[in-house]
């Protein structure tokens, strides 16, 4: 990777240099200010950089060799479900009809399209188990925030005011987040020592203040929540509703379907278990699926289908008239894009090859977890929760940490080193130094074999030579950076 | 692997699902199929869409259909950019995190404001974002809003309102601006923040600076949202009082793609920078004293904070981020001005064109960027819009729904790829159709006089 000083496109600026050539104006060329009044315009345009398209592509080749990606190797990043992204999603979604098509074309004039979300949200609500689909939210945290103003709107419907939303204390932190955006309070639910909600806390927690339980199953620890009937009575039964954080989806589609489970709201993330590239931190999209009595809340518009009369087929609508909706949650009509990659995967994998899917994924974390059990891994990280995982696993570095003088943070910097991403780090809370690990199901034997060979490596090195993780990593582009200076004295822009 | 584990089969790992939650079915989806029968289903729907290749758009809205550099597809494309999540491990996401501060370098110069995040969604949600920001800062629970705030952004604002618990006050517009005096009666000491648009939705620039008095005076934060495509011309909002600029960021450098994804940009004063939503990507140094860039104030985050969170943002829209950034490198200072004047005179020219035919009438005489809106007599709008798209012209985007006073309204948007001969076209298709209405709609309701009611 590039190691040369970083220079950004503004500082190769030279003035007269451009790469865009403009259209001939074709009309009038009146000065500005006869069309806008002077106090209006600003005085000096904005100082783009001047380079020419040659710099352009040079600039950015060399910043995208300064980045680690999913296609050059392993990326085991617990809860972000990095598995591989088909370039077939990436040429549909460019097709002009899909990519040029604007958001506020005529319903009629754009069947295609609406045809696609209304199959896309069929798709998701049958995986889901719950039957009505909003592919608005923009991702998962925008879903969070859609199933709480939804579970809001149920209560308010109902006459009720209720100021609690329950999360366990492993839940992501976007959870809380989105609680306190809808104007909850949250309150923390412990875990047990099997990695699951605590029966006992949550009982004492359950009472008529309580609006909503936000779940993750399997959760931010890897383990299924054999309780979940149970949880779904008692939450049920103090009338709040149950909102399932689709994060971890992965590990279950075809197999078990948070709807059966007794969710009420349900978000998926297009970016982890529907192959949605990340594109370095987004786009994504999280739609949520929803039971009969949250349906007449969903956000407006929907996307409806409607029987053709006299033997015509099927047509395609936005539905705004919904008089108990929440309202928009965004513009449009959500990340259309988006739901086009993730309706090819569908379409490519279908039925049998999403279950599949699930089942490698929870294999290889399983294989993963059972080489970790082995070696100097047994001895300094220890898993979690000793039990078998579903599509990921935590790891506690806290033995590491006391006998080795290393910490979680110096083997992920070290694992750099080896041409590893690192797994998540410090996460989740609960865990002590954690480490948590999702292979996914599109990585083979091979790699994951390599993986625990790294991990050995680097601890049979910190035995002989802690300062070696320690000041890791080496190879990279730059080496460890002062986080806490860019915080206290932030430099966000380039200066001009 | 089996082996490995200590166990049979996988069904032995999935028994910890309890028996009655297994699904015990296929799911109800079709069989998976090839990539190329996958493209061929894609294609297909695709094609019952009415795209700007196909019908020539005047359709804006928000949303434009400019020319996307080749540059753009052939960068974002990479897998270095396209496959990594958000950058955790800094050392090796250089890439990203430099590109992040470009973008928000280049935001910050396009809006006069010191400081711009990386990214949100799109251009609504970010103005809610900015509702959540000012009631934290102020401490207040009121919002006043300008009705030239784009409908979907008021939608938004008010959506995510019920859940903080704020109430929204919308304030009308006069002659296609915003009734200043009625924005000065509405601001009060409760008023956490007054929200304009500038152009705001029917097109019209607003006198910011102006309008913004009434939110100083009151110690209420200005939140401006802006089309970044007419900053190449226009007084940036910080210069006008702004204490945050927000946006839909789709004009640059990212395709329609049927309303997402896009990005949604928020700069602010420094004072806010403690409370911004979304990542911020900040220089620093390394332990060799090179160079580098981290996802700074990481504490506003959720990650971090939980629940004192300023927001609860995690993926957002880094990929289109940097296709803005592009788009405006390509386009570069004098191009992006240059741009900016091109789309003035275009659209005036489109204005002063549409007024000249039989059934026309501008709706508003305020000063336009990129788009203007007209009323058509006599000839109900949605019938129009479907004789032209007839004609292969997808004329511009009715207002009824969104402003009932003006429900024989059009909006129409221009950008570098309409050409005068196009706009000439879109002139004559409307006066046709319009005529064409006029005499049916006699025809059918012989009651109506032969000029329709407007």
């Amino acid at each position: 990777m590039q190691r040369e000083r970083a220079k950004t496109i503004f500082e190769k600026s030279k003035k007269g240099r451009r790469a865009a050539v403009m259209p001939d104006t074709e009309v009038p060329e009146a000065p500005l200010e006869e069309l806008i009044p002077s106090k209006l315009l600003r005085s000096e345009p904005p100082r783009l950089p001047e380079v020419a398209e040659p710099e352009i592509i040079r600039h950015y080749n060399r910043l995208s060799r300064r980045n680690f990606d999913l296609d050059t190797g392993f990326y085991p990043l617990g809860s972000c479900t990095m598995k591989h992204n088909p370039r077939l999603n990436e040429r549909v979604a460019a097709l002009p009809g899909h990519a040029r098509l604007h958001p506020a074309q005529d319903p009629r004039r754009s069947q295609g399209a609406l045809e696609l979300m209304w199959l896309l949200q069929a798709s998701l609500g049958e995986i889901c188990g719950l039957p009505h689909v909003s592919l608005q939210p923009s991702a998962g945290s925008h879903g969070e925030l859609a199933g709480l103003l939804l579970t809001r709107a149920y209560h308010a419907d109902r006459g009720e005011t209720r100021h609690k939303v329950l999360a366990p204390d492993t839940s992501h932190g976007t959870n809380p987040a989105s609680v306190t955006m809808a104007g909850y309070e949250v309150v923390k639910v412990a875990t047990d020592e099997r990695g699951g909600v605590e029966m006992e806390d949550l009982r004492a927690k359950v009472d008529d203040d309580v609006a909503c339980l936000m779940l993750t199953n399997p959760n931010t620890l890897g383990v299924f929540d054999e309780n979940i009937a149970e949880i779904a009575g008692l939450i049920h039964e103090a009338g709040g509703t149950l909102y399932y954080d689709g994060a971890n989806l992965n590990a279950v589609m075809g197999h078990s379907r948070p709807g059966d489970m007794g969710f009420d709201i349900v978000h998926v993330n297009l970016h982890k278990s529907f192959s949605q590239p990340h594109g370095g931190g987004g786009p994504g999209a999280g739609p949520i699926a929803v039971s009969e009595r949250i349906e007449p809340f969903l956000p407006r518009p929907q996307v409806v289908r409607r029987e053709g009369d006299n033997g015509g087929g099927p047509t395609y609508d936005l539905d705004f008239e919904r008089p108990r909706s929440i309202g928009r949650l965004r513009g449009f009509q959500g990340n259309f894009g988006v739901f086009v990659r993730s309706y090819a995967y569908i379409l490519s994998l279908g039925a049998d090859g999403l279950a599949e899917a699930s089942e490698t994924a929870v294999l290889n974390a399983n294989y993963l977890k059972a080489l970790l059990a082995e070696g100097r891994a047994a001895k300094h990280l220890p898993v979690a929760f000793d039990r078998h995982c579903m599509h990921e696993f935590v790891l506690s570095g806290r033995p590491m940490k006391r006998e080795l003088g290393i910490a979680t943070l110096d083997l992920a910097k070290r694992l750099l080193d080896f041409g590893f991403h690192p797994p998540t780090v410090y996460f989740p809370l609960l865990v002590e130094e954690a480490l948590m690990v999702e292979p996914t199901e599109t990585e083979t034997k091979e790699s994951l074999d390599a993986f625990a060979e790294a991990i050995e490596s680097i601890l049979a090195e910190a035995e002989e030579d802690p300062q070696k993780a320690k000041e890791a990593p080496y190879t990279t582009p730059v080496r460890r950076l002062d986080e806490v200076k860019a915080t206290r004295r932030p430099v966000v822009r380039q200066p001009l | 692997m089996l082996a490995a584990i200590g166990v049979d089969s996988t069904a032995e790992l999935f028994a910890q699902v309890p028996e009655p939650l297994r699904l015990g079915r296929p799911l109800e989806l079709p069989d998976g199929l090839s990539e190329a029968e996958v493209y061929e289903r894609l294609a297909a729907l695709a094609a019952r869409n009415a795209d700007a290749e196909e019908q020539v758009c005047f359709v804006g809205a928000g949303m434009y259909d400019h020319y996307v550099p080749a540059i753009v597809d052939a960068i974002t494309q990479r897998s270095e950019f396209l496959t990594p999540y958000t950058p955790y491990q800094p050392e090796i996401s250089q890439g990203g995190l430099q590109a992040m501060f470009e973008f928000q370098t280049a935001m910050s110069e396009l809006t006069g404001l010191p400081v711009s995040n990386a990214g949100l969604y799109e251009g609504p949600s970010s103005l809610a974002s900015a509702g959540y920001l000012a009631m934290g800062a102020t401490g207040r629970r009121r919002f006043v809003v300008s009705r030239g705030v784009h409908p979907h952004s008021r939608e938004t604002l008010a959506t995510y309102s019920v859940g903080y618990g704020a109430e929204v006050e919308e304030v009308g517009l006069e002659g296609g601006l915003t009734d200043a005096a009625a924005l000065a009666a509405a601001v009060d000491g409760e008023t956490a923040a007054v929200f304009l648009q500038s152009p705001n939705f029917l097109g019209a620039v607003e006198d910011v600076e102006a309008l913004g008095a009434a939110a100083r005076e009151h110690g209420a934060l200005l939140v401006v949202a802006c089309d970044p495509m007419t900053l190449g011309i226009l007084r940036p909002p910080g210069e006008c009082g702004a204490d945050i600029a927000v946006g839909e960021g789709q004009p640059l450098g990212n395709r329609l793609d049927f309303g997402g994804p896009s990005v949604g940009f928020f700069c602010a004063t420094e004072a806010l920078i403690r409370r911004m939503p979304g990542r911020i990507a900040g220089e620093t140094d390394d332990v060799d004293g090179r160079r580098g860039f981290v996802l700074a104030l990481q504490t506003r985050e959720q990650h971090i904070r939980r629940e004192k969170a300023t927001n609860n943002i995690c993926t957002a829209q880094a990929l289109n981020a940097l296709a803005a950034m592009i788009h405006l490198a390509w386009l570069g200072r004098e191009g992006f001005r240059g741009l900016g004047e091109l789309l003035a005179r275009r659209t005036s020219y489109a204005r002063a064109r549409l007024a000249a035919v039989e059934g026309i009438d501008l709706l508003h005489e305020a000063p336009v960027v990129r788009e203007f809106a007209v009323r058509l007599s006599g000839a109900p709008v949605d019938r129009v819009l479907d004789r032209c798209a007839e004609r292969g012209i997808a004329a511009g985007y009715p207002l009824a729904r969104e402003y009932p006073e003006h429900d024989d309204g059009l909006l129409v948007a221009i950008t570098e790829r309409r050409t005068r001969a196009q706009i000439d076209d879109l002139a004559e298709a409307l006066g046709a159709a319009i005529a064409a209405e006029r005499g049916d709609f006699v025809a059918d309701t012989t009651s109506k006089s032969p000029h329709g009611v407007s």
